[in-house]
This record gives structure tokens, sequence and C-alpha cells, in this order.
């Protein structure tokens, strides 16, 4: 049948255009387009693993920064408890050094008044005995001016070494 | 044998029916033209004068009637269908007078086994008349350019086909580096938008339910013989659909074209697996091995025969049902005058639908050529085991 007898121009021309078509497209229009399709696709995929990557990493962030609130918030509390107790001893300390010191410097004081009181005495003593001694010199003197004054006394002191 | 992927298979149920459906519509109006053309004959035998009104629609549709005033629909139609070496545009009837032919000349170029390589314009032979040695014979269903001594002639005119399809490739050429360009206008991460984002559309879709369910890795390195074919022969479908058209896909030197193309990157691309299943099927007995092997050898053939012909036989129908429903105004004109003109609306409703069912054909003809060629592909570079019962399947849906 002649309609399906392929005519040889037509074959030829529909060859050189579709070989020529696949070449010029091939090179111009496939190519970047495919490529771009590519680059789009792979670019959208890294984008959404990025986006799911700094999710990630957001929430562990977010994690790690309420872990960090919790430990700052012991932190603060043991602080401010040590703080307590540290200001209680040092002032517990300082009262009983204090005590310490005073009680020290009461003993001192009672020891140096009771220095002074004997040397206070000691001094009276001194100075009475003086006074005596002066005033038995002169009832003495007195008295030995006579003869039987002095016999009565070497007596008188005989009498008190053997008394001795 | 079983193994089948779901996307193809409604596509190719779907054209099943639309093939199945036109078929039906086919009969029917070839079953109407024939009943129409013996009535028009007999009418035509007892009134010599055809109606005016009918001579009048018929200078609106250009051609549809002979000189002595008888309608040859087959002719009308194959004159339509065929290829040209003209592009044939309208007729005017001048009642009583000679017909007027108004139509685009083309260069005719032939190399004569004698003369030589030959360039003129063919309304030098567009009457029949003889020029240089070589004159126009016209057919039944073809027109050849012979020489007058009857020397062997090869013709490479740019016939009517010739030129449809440099309009196609332009307009794909301009169009489709016009949308590449754009990629690097705009960068590669916006959206695409207009004929870009259109295109784009096509070319994904390709990729990821043809190429890559079919050629696995290697997809990309035929990506570009995919795209092509298929933006080939669907801009030249559209472009056969237009008013005045040419038939370019429903041309068997241009789908025999096709077909050599992917029967030649078939049989280039081939892998020793591929050869090895052919000519040696493992598992079958000993006894029906040479029936098998012939049946594949015969299968490798008719693989590119079937795409040549499934694209041809499409596009050629749908151009003869078109035809051949607005002849079916002027079949019932030529019976009597109000009955034609009551029949153009009918005819028309007809027509426009069998009109978008081709624009869907054409499309979808593209897609299964294009579908069709990735499958064989696919099958001749597979690699070591894999599930060669597929092939099968995939070729009974295609037939």
């Amino acid at each position: 049948m002649d309609l399906l007898t392929p005519e040889l121009g037509l074959f030829f021309w529909t060859l050189l255009a579709f070989l020529a078509v696949f070449f010029i497209l091939k090179k111009f229009a496939w190519q970047p387009i495919l490529s771009s399709l590519g680059e789009r696709e792979k670019g959208i995929a890294d984008s959404i693993a990025t986006a799911e990557r700094v999710k990630n990493e957001m929430s562990q962030l977010k994690n790690e920064n309420e872990k960090l609130l919790m430990q700052a918030r012991e932190e603060r509390t043991n602080m401010l408890k040590e703080a307590k107790e540290t200001r209680d001893k040092i002032v517990n300390e300082a009262k009983d050094i204090a005590k310490a010191e005073a009680n020290k410097i009461i003993v001192d004081a009672q020891q140096q008044i009771q220095q002074q009181k004997m040397a206070a005495l000691t001094e009276v003593k001194n100075e009475i005995g003086n006074l005596a001694v002066e005033v038995a010199g002169r009832i003495l003197r007195k008295q030995l001016n006579a003869s039987e004054g002095q016999d009565a006394y070497m007596k008188m002191l005989a009498e008190d070494i053997k008394l001795n | 044998m079983f193994f089948l992927k779901p996307k193809p298979i409604t596509l190719h149920k779907i054209s099943k029916v639309v093939m199945n459906f036109k078929r039906l519509l086919f009969l029917l109006v070839l079953g109407f033209t024939v009943l129409g053309g013996s009535v028009c004959a007999n009418g035509q035998a007892e009134n010599n004068t055809p109606p005016k009104e009918s001579t009048e629609a018929a200078k609106v549709e250009g051609g549809k009637k002979e000189e002595g005033g008888k309608l040859d629909i087959a002719k009308v139609i194959f004159g339509h269908i065929s290829d040209s070496h003209e592009w044939h545009l309208f007729t005017l009837n001048h009642p009583g007078g000679e017909p007027t032919h108004v139509s685009m000349p083309l260069p005719v170029v032939i190399y004569h086994s004698t003369k030589g390589l030959m360039i003129f314009s063919s309304s030098k032979i567009a009457e029949g008349e003889s020029y240089e040695g070589v004159h126009l014979q016209k057919d039944m269903m073809k027109e050849h350019i012979v020489s007058d001594d009857g020397a062997k002639l090869y013709d490479f005119s740019i016939t009517k086909n010739v030129l449809s399809m440099l309009v196609g490739v332009t307009i794909l050429l301009v169009v489709l580096t016009k949308a590449s360009k754009k990629y690097a206008g705009i960068g590669a991460m916006k959206a695409p938008s207009g004929m870009q984002n259109f295109i784009e559309l096509i070319i994904i879709f390709l990729r990821d339910e043809v190429a890559v369910p079919y050629l696995g890795k290697e997809y990309k390195k035929y990506m570009p013989l995919l795209l092509t074919t298929f933006f080939f022969i669907w801009i030249n479908n559209l472009l056969g659909l237009l008013p005045g058209g040419a038939n370019f896909t429903g041309n068997i030197a241009v789908t025999s074209c096709l077909a050599l193309i992917s029967f030649v990157v078939i049989l280039a691309k081939s892998r020793k697996h591929f050869w090895s299943h052919l000519l040696n099927p493992p598992g079958v007995p000993g006894a029906i091995k040479p029936m098998l092997v012939l049946i594949e050898v015969a299968s490798l053939f008719i693989k590119p025969m079937a795409l040549m012909i499934r694209l041809f036989a499409n596009m050629m129908a749908g151009h003869i049902v078109i035809l051949a429903l607005i002849s079916m105004i002027f079949i019932f004109a030529a019976l009597n005058t109000f009955v034609g003109a009551g029949f153009v609306p009918v005819s028309l409703a007809f027509t426009i639908f069998i009109f978008f069912l081709e624009l869907l054909v054409g499309a979808i003809q593209a897609f299964i050529f294009t579908n069709l060629t990735a499958v064989f592909i696919g099958q001749s570079i597979e690699e070591g085991h894999g599930e060669h019962e597929s092939h099968d399947s995939h070729e009974a849906h295609a037939h």
C-alpha cells in the first residue's frame, strides 16, 4: 500500500532535524535544566536536613540551658547556705576569741591588781615597820640613857635568847 | 509475568480505552462515509448540477469538490493526510469555470541520477506540467516526482511535512532554550515561573515516572533522548491538529525514522545480559529453546515496528476521523442542502469532541512512544539477575 511506504526525503529530513534538535537541546536545554533541577532538589534536601539539624541542636541547646539554669539555681542555694554558715562560724569564732581575750584581760587585770595591792601592802608594811623601828629606837635611846635601863634591857635580851 | 508497575498501566489502559473508542467511532464514521458516498453518487447521477449552498460550503472548506462537481471524499481525505510538495491553503470554485487553487509553493530538491542535484519551486510542476525533465505524478494516496524519461531520482524536497516539522522544531528550540536560560537567570533555587514551570513539570514527570523506574541508576544518560523524543513528537502532533496543518507524525517515514533511532539506541546500548537471555533463555527445556529464541529474536524487531506503527496509525486515524466528520456535512449536503445544513451541528459536535480527544491522544502517543523507548532501552541495558518476566508484561501492555 502506498501509504505504508516511507518516502526517502521525509525520512532524511526527519532524521536530520531530530538529530540536530537532539544535540542542540542536549547542550542548550536538557543539560542546563536537568542540572538546575538536580541542584535545586539537592538544595532543598540540604535545607531540610539543615533545618532538621538546627532544630535538633536548638532543642539540645534548650535542654542544656535548662540544665544549666537548674544547676545555677542549686549552686546559688548552696552558696547562700554556705555563706550563712560561714557568717555564723565567723561570728561565733569572733565571739569566742573576744570572750577569751576579755577573760585574759580580766585575768591580767586581776593579777595586776593583786600585784599592785601586794606592792602597796608591802610598802605600807615597810612604812609601818620603819615607823615602829623609829619609835622603838627613840624609846630605846631614851631608856638606854640610864644604866639601869641598860641592864634591864640586857636582861630582857638575854631572856629573849633563853626563850628562843 | 505479573510484575506490573502501576503508573504506566493506568496510562496504557487510558490510551487503550481511548484507542478502542476511537476505533469504534472510526468504524461508525467509515460506515457513514461509505453510505453517504454511495448516496452521493446516486444523487450525482440523477442531478448533475450540485446544490448552490453546497458549492458555497465547498468554497469555505476548500477543495472538497472536483472539477466535474463529483464529490470524492476518499481523495479529499487522503489529499489532506498525505505529504505534498505545496502547502495547499484553499480552493476557489468558479461556477462553470476552472477552480483556483491557492497554495504556498515549496522548494523541490531532487537528486536526479543523470542530471544531478536540482532545486526549483514546486509551482513549476504544480499543475502536472513537466519542468526540466521531471513532473509530478499524483496517485490516490501520494504524489511522486518522477522523471519524464523514467530515470531514477531521489526526492529530498522541503515538502509540507518537512516545513511543518521545521516550524515545530523552531518552536521547540526557541521555547526550550528560553526556558533553560531562565534557570541561569533567576538561579536554580528560585521557584520556576511561566513556560519554564510548564516545561519543568513535563521534564520531572518523564524523569520520575519514565526514566528512573525503567532505566535505574543510568537514567541521566538517556534523559536527553527521551525528552527530545517526547517534545518532538508532541509539538508535531499538536501542529498537525491545527487547521491546514500537516499530518507529520501520521506519516510512516517519520515514525519509522523515530523508531529507527530508538532501535539503534537499544542495540548500541545493549549489554551481554540482554543477548544471553535472548539467545539462550535460562530455565527453558532444550526442545522449546529454539522456538523461544526465534520468538525472542522476532520480538527484537517487532518492538521498534510496534513503535512505528502505533504512532503512525494513531495520528493518521485521528486526522481521518476529523476529516471524515467534517466531510459528512458535504456528503449530506450533496444529497439535500437542508439535510446538509441540518447535519452541521451534529458534525461539528462530533468534530469538536474528536478534536479534544486528539489533543489528549497527541500527548498520550508522545508519552507512550517515550515510555516504551525507555522500557526497551531498560531491557537492553539490564545487568545481572533481574526479573526477566517483567519485560513481557510491559510489552503486553504496549501492544
